[in-house]
């Protein structure tokens, strides 16, 4: 059972990360607004201004 | 718009190196589509850093260079693009950063990351005991869980801990003091049993316990939100702002918030009066229905009060704004809406009145387990587990979900239906009602005046009062406008302050106004009135044809007849309560079928009424719009208020609704019956897991893997029946659209 030793703080650390990693996109405020965001994907923002 | 300017340094804050920030409540963001219109369009003016639209709470926030382009240029672009925008006065957004939702958000997410962490070891021991584990892997595994549970419980129960303690502070319990003890038992328990190298630990179940709560009090939260954000951008839209007259002469749109006692405030034509004061200089007439339900303009000139709320007639007013002084009708509603506020904060919630009767029987049990197992002659140390495990295994986790799942689903299906929910628990309340109470003007009917009797197309002189009527923002000029939807004003019209306009047709005079300016006589105006009672008159004269009256009288609200009918049905008592004039509230109530009605009441005779119904033992829902309502919302078991109701009312109102029909009540009534119903099956679903969980646990047989799929059925159990309240819901009438530009400028 030696591979415990590397195998759990591997596990926290990926689990700490994925927590960080929300911790840090709700701080940027990604998820203030989930209603809008699934929209924006749809957006050609990347596309010239024809107008 | 208006002719003032508007100052601009009370909406906007300073942002980011130097640039300016803005947030705009924006009027007709529907879908994705004008999201990227407006961004792109805003970004094409000079000077603008970012633009960013937010799709669930329909705002904008702006940032710009001040040297380059002004907060006029964003809104004018806006109004360009089609969009009605209005910033919002940084003293009212003081929530907007929503502390508490993101504290919710981040317990959730350590919660859950803990959560799966530690059933990860969980379920490695509990397959480990089964098969034969090494004493130190498990010992080992459960001590690596107490170091993720420890602090995980710290952190993410701060918000049970804390409204626990407050209920405790003050005397009280709460469904928040069993889960505390509940949590933190079990983490204590679990640490002895680590230390004493035991089989059983019980961290998953104290994580999982806060993972599921979070989860319920995060949707709880986050519904609340939503229709604050709502009921917020509809008041910013509504422009409640107050034109200053500055000591130099100048006039500046400000936020109420900045307007004091002893400041002069000009109303100008068509415009709501913004506060409470003395009329300094101007005379025109006032639309004071929102005040005191009465719908017959009344003349004011120097020297008279006038209200917030009401609307200002054709004339300009400069008004001193006055503080409370203890006589007006503004401090007397006041002071019976803190007597009526106070007399109903008597309700206990079903889920405290649960958490009541919960506690002492859970704990209760717990004590006798312990007892029972040290007179059977056990230890006292293993009788302790076997009681904890009573805990631990009926600690609340469906309970706590019961009541605000219900609520959430409950409050969304309210939401497309157009009421919004002030108070959570107005849903419970509403289930009990047997007797509605309506005031007359703008409840059952609409705000705004209209025409009796159509219109010939025909008919040219009235055709050219409606052209005229478009030079003025009168009320009932606007009313006649709407009538005979005239495009095209006549050319040089004057307008004669108070009284009328006048306009020259084909050499001939043609005048529209008060009865008195148009040479009406009282013969005539009397039997019109006689026809139509408690109408409002405008006069026409053209040339030498006799004069015309026209009554305007607010209309009853298009489904009103429809709606009272459905309710009668449903067997409730309906009453009128109005401050309107006897004549015109015995025609709304014959036209409505409703045959108690009560005429030119006070807001104290209204409360003395509400009173009388609720000592008689009968559950009063009060739906109203007025200052003169505020009090008997307060006062009233649940109230409704339109959204065009004055500030004070929807204040004091359990819940707002949108648009011009009254389905909504109608609506509201019947999905807080099925809500109610949908509390009480949730708990007894809870209650029913405690029975039979109970003699498990007291006998001692409980695992803590018992205690996790126990504690997670339970709780999807909950959650799948408050989300039946969906059903049959779908095929009903959508949401009716808002529009709160209407009403804003109404």
């Amino acid at each position: 059972m030696d591979v415990l030793i590397y195998l759990i703080p591997i596990a926290l650390f990926l689990g700490g990360l994925g927590l960080g990693a929300f911790l840090w996109s709700l701080k940027s405020g990604q998820f203030d607004d989930l209603e809008g965001a699934k929209w924006r994907i749809l957006e050609d923002d990347d596309l010239p201004d024809d107008k | 718009m208006t002719v003032h300017q508007r100052d601009w340094q009370a909406f906007v804050t300073p942002g980011k190196d130097g640039a300016l920030h803005m947030d705009l409540a924006v009027d007709g963001i529907t879908c994705a589509a004008c999201m990227g219109e407006i961004e792109r369009g805003l970004k094409r003016l000079p000077g603008i850093r970012n633009a960013r639209v937010n799709l669930t709470s329909q705002r904008l926030a702006v940032d710009w260079a001040e040297d380059q382009t002004g907060a006029d240029e964003i809104v004018a672009e806006l109004a360009r693009l089609g969009y009605t925008a209005h910033p919002f006065d940084p003293a009212s957004q003081k929530e907007r950063q929503d502390k508490t939702g993101k504290e919710l958000l981040r317990c959730l997410a350590v919660a859950g990351f803990a959560g799966m962490n530690i059933m990860l070891l969980s379920v490695s021991v509990w397959s480990g005991n089964a098969t034969g584990i090494a004493p130190e892997t498990r010992d080992f595994f459960h001590w690596l869980s107490a170091l993720i549970a420890l602090p995980t419980v710290a952190y993410a129960g701060r918000p049970f801990f804390r409204s626990a303690f407050n209920a405790l502070a003050s005397g009280r319990l709460n469904m928040d003091v069993p889960i505390m003890i509940g949590v933190v038992l079990a983490v204590a328990l679990s640490v002895i049993q680590t230390m004493q190298h035991q089989h059983h630990a019980y961290f998953e179940s104290a994580v999982m316990l806060l993972f599921f709560l979070l989860v319920g009090r995060y949707l709880d939260h986050n519904m609340r939100g939503r229709t604050r954000s709502f009921a917020e951008n509809i008041a910013a839209l509504k422009a409640e702002v107050a034109a200053r007259i500055n000591p130099d002469g100048s006039v500046r749109e400000v936020p109420l918030s900045k307007v004091a006692a002893g400041d002069l405030v000009l109303v100008s034509g068509g415009e709501r009066v913004p506060v409470d004061g003395v009329v300094e200089t101007g005379t025109s007439e006032i639309d004071q229905s929102l005040v005191t339900g009465e719908s017959v303009l009344v003349p004011v000139r120097a020297g008279q009060r006038v209200y917030a709320g009401t609307l200002n007639g054709a004339g300009a007013l400069q008004v001193r704004v006055e503080a409370a002084s203890g006589a007006t009708l503004l401090d007397e509603v006041n002071r019976l809406l803190e007597a009526a506020s106070q007399a109903k904060s008597k309700y206990v919630r079903i889920a405290d009145r649960a958490a009541r009767l919960y506690a002492p029987l859970v704990h209760g049990a717990a004590g006798l387990t312990f007892l029972g197992w040290l007179i059977g002659g056990l230890e006292w140390q293993p009788a302790l587990v076997i009681a904890i495990s009573v805990l631990i295994i009926t600690c609340p986790c469906a309970l706590g979900l019961a009541v605000p799942a219900v609520q959430v689903v409950a409050s969304g299906q309210l939401f497309r239906r157009g009421v919004l929910l002030n108070s959570g628990d107005a849903i419970e309340r509403m289930a009990d009602i047997d007797t509605i109470l309506f005031d007359k003007t703008g409840t059952l009917t609409l705000a705004e005046p209209e025409l009796c009797g159509p219109v010939d197309p025909g008919d040219r002189t009235i055709a050219l009062a409606g052209r005229l009527a478009l030079s003025s923002r009168h009320p009932l000029s606007m009313a006649l406008v709407r009538a005979t939807g005239s495009l095209t004003p006549l050319p040089e019209v004057t307008e004669v302050s108070g009284a009328g306009l006048e306009a020259e047709v084909d050499g001939e005079v043609l005048r529209l106004g008060s009865p008195h300016f148009c040479g009406a006589t009282l013969q005539q105006i009397e039997q019109i009135l006689n026809e139509v009672p408690g109408a409002s008159l405008l006069a026409i004269r053209f040339g030498g044809e006799p004069v015309r009256l026209l009554p305007f009288r607010q209309s009853l609200r298009p489904d009103a007849r429809a709606v009272v009918d459905h309710l009668k049905a449903q067997g409730y008592a309906l009453e009128i309560l109005s401050g309107d004039t006897q004549p015109a509230v015995a025609d709304c109530a014959a036209a409505l079928g409703i045959p108690d009605w009560q005429a030119a009441m006070k807001p104290a005779q209204k409360i003395a009424r509400l009173e009388e119904l609720q000592r008689a033992g009968r559950k009063v829902l009060m739906v109203g719009d007025g200052l003169n309502d505020a009090p008997a919302l307060a006062g009233a078991h649940v109230s409704l208020s339109p959204v065009s109701a004055v500030h004070l009312s929807q204040a004091a109102a359990d819940a707002v609704f949108l648009g011009n029909k009254l389905q909504p009540v109608a609506d509201a009534l019947r999905l807080s019956k099925k809500a109610r119903a949908a509390i009480e099956q949730n708990l007894w679903i809870s209650g029913l897991y405690n029975i039979i969980a109970v003699p498990i646990a007291v006998a001692g047989f409980v695992t803590p893997l018992m205690a996790a799929v126990a504690m997670s059925a339970s709780s999807l159990a909950v959650t799948a029946n408050a989300l039946r309240l969906r059903w049959g819901e779908a095929g009903r009438e959508a949401r009716p659209v808002p529009d709160p530009a209407i009403e804003a400028k109404a």
